[in-house]
């Protein structure tokens, strides 16, 4: 779906700037929304550019940076904090020799925080794409990342 | 053992499909809509007054009165917000009366959308929450085929339809007027009260705004009557409340309870336990709740007797945190969520959390005088006094009440040992 498909499904009225923001970015490659990106999506809503940057930089489900194709979200809050998150935190550097915040070389995982996923009982847990991994350990995480790396 | 579950909200879980309106039906589902369809809205809100239904998303606001405010609101057009951002660390209650019982929820709003007038209603889901987001669309679909929703429902002449909407990863969302600002298409930077939503809401409409537990007790208090449901409970807390138990326990997990059931009755009841190391704090109600030390879990859950020690309840979730961990490490981790999640549009909450975090980490180093603990207590106040939203006004709890409860912990970071903490 195209920028001019999705605003046609869902109106340009400004109730739906954050549903086309979220549409468009799922189309993109490398999960991030680019300058043109957020212009286009001006003109298309009829907002100002201004607008649609403060929102695109507000919500963290937005990125104005490319990000890996999988981006990897390991939640650090309490619950996950006191159930290991920062043992999965470490293990995830090393097996993808990446620091958190970064993207890896070929462009395959980013790395990043989030906030609390509300997958607490099943903590620690990461979100891939629309995915919840949870109970993790360092096996369970190889595992995880050898299958997306062979998507 | 006294029976410490108690299955209101949570008595269709895993029983029915999600999936499947004639499963809901089968089991008794959209029989309250029928009969509220033939009640006077004035004798709906009635109910739920009598029911002493208290908001659940941590507020606690009465949801009866709630109602009757945007019930007697003069406008042609109103709204109706089932808030269901459940960003609070610690908590999944929402997701699963979301994903395992949906048209409960749906239920209740459309009764809820009868007695206020509402035409239009909105589920504000956290963009997170995939599955979420998929059952509660499908849900809404099947309610439309039968005629639960949409024009004309069950033939009364009473309209009401509702969209799903997705926000985009922000915690302060879940703030009624942050909310209400993201569906409108900005950033979530929430603004001062009053007017309160329900004469100037959703693009300046009444608007009925609640928490997915709140409108979840809905069809239970229509079936079985508001008097039958005050029954549940204490005196001043009615009904069940849904326990988020997670952190270091045996069993983590999602129980109802009725109020009343003390923290200790639910982590050594349902939960099995805590982890071997032993109970060092537990965290009510998630990042912005208070953390209490083991000899306080007695304590029941009840809305008065929190408030009574000036305490709040939150959302019920009860984060168990076990002696491997510091006292100190807990509280950082709480002080950085805040830090990264305040939308920085009033000064007390963007500034002050920064520079607690400063003040506090010299604790951390050890390296704490007395003027930095008089400081910290000072900015406290500032803080919870003097931000704009709930998210500010929290921000500081799990400090505060650690300084309260654990001042030990704050004196091996001081220079001097002597000082006095509070």
């Amino acid at each position: 779906m195209d920028l001019n498909e999705i605003v046609r499904t869902r109106g340009n009225t400004p109730d739906q700037l954050v549903g086309v923001l979220r549409d468009l970015q799922k189309t993109k490659s490398r999960n991030y929304l680019c300058d043109e990106d957020l212009e286009a999506v001006a003109e298309a809503m009829k907002l100002p550019e201004s607008h649609v940057y403060s929102v695109a930089t507000f919500y963290s489900l937005f990125s104005t940076k490319p990000r890996g194709k999988f981006v990897i979200m390991l939640c650090r809050d309490v619950p996950c904090h006191v159930n290991g998150a920062f043992d999965i935190r470490d293990a995830l550097e090393t097996l993808l020799q990446i620091n958190m915040g970064e993207t890896t070389r070929d462009g395959i995982f980013s790395l990043e925080y989030t906030s609390c996923l509300g997958h607490c009982e099943l903590a620690p847990v990461i979100q891939i794409d629309d995915r919840i991994y949870g109970n993790l350990n360092k096996q369970k995480l190889e595992q995880i990342i050898a299958d997306y790396r062979r998507r | 053992m006294e029976q410490i579950e108690y299955k209101l909200l949570t008595r269709r879980f895993d029983i029915i499909d999600a999936l499947s309106i004639d499963d809901y039906i089968a089991q008794g589902g959209y029989t309250a809509l029928a009969a509220a369809m033939k009640m006077k809205p004035e004798e709906i809100v009635e109910e739920v007054k009598l029911s002493g239904l208290r908001g659940r998303g941590g507020a606690a606001f009465p949801v009866g009165l709630k109602m009757d405010s945007v019930r007697k609101a003069d406008s042609e057009v109103k709204y109706l917000i089932c808030n269901a951002d459940e960003g609070e660390p610690g908590n999944f209650k929402d997701r699963y009366l979301m994903e395992k019982d949906p048209h409960q929820v749906l239920e209740g709003m459309i009764i809820c959308s009868a007695a206020v007038g509402a035409h239009k209603g909105y589920i504000f889901i956290r963009g997170e929450y995939t599955r979420s987001i998929y059952i509660m669309s499908s849900a809404v679909q099947a309610a439309l085929e039968k005629g639960f929703l949409g024009k004309n429902i069950l033939g009364t002449g009473h309209d009401f339809e509702i969209e799903i909407y997705t926000g985009a990863g922000s915690y302060v969302c879940g703030e009624e007027f942050a909310l209400m600002l993201c569906i409108e298409g900005n950033p979530a930077r929430s603004t001062y009260k009053p007017p309160f939503p329900t004469t100037e809401g959703l693009f300046g409409k009444p608007t009925q705004i609640n928490n997915v537990e709140s409108f979840a007790n809905i069809p239970s208090i229509i079936s079985m009557t508001g008097a039958e449901y005050s029954k549940i409970g204490t005196k001043d807390s009615k009904g069940t409340k849904l326990v988020s138990l997670c952190g270091n326990v045996v069993k983590k997990g999602l129980y109802e309870v009725p109020f009343g059931v003390s923290i200790r009755d639910v982590i050594d009841g349902p939960g099995g336990g805590p982890l071997q190391d032993g109970i060092l704090m537990v965290q009510i109600g998630g990042a912005s709740g208070p953390c209490l030390p083991p000899d306080m879990l007695d304590i029941p859950l009840d809305y008065k007797t929190f408030a009574d020690q000036g305490l709040s309840l939150g959302s019920g979730a009860i984060i168990v945190i076990d002696r491997r961990f510091g006292v100190l490490d807990i509280v950082r981790n709480t002080l950085k969520f805040f830090k990264h999640e305040s939308c920085g549009k009033c000064t007390p909450c963007r500034e002050g959390i920064y520079h607690l975090l400063i003040l506090f980490d010299k604790f951390i180093l050890g390296q704490a005088e007395q003027k930095d603990l008089d400081t910290m207590m000072q900015l406290i106040e500032t803080v919870e006094q003097t931000s704009i939203c709930g998210l500010g006004q929290a921000a500081p709890t799990a400090l505060k009440t650690t300084l309260h409860y654990f001042p030990q912990a704050y004196m091996s970071g001081m220079r001097t040992n002597r000082s006095r903490v509070i």
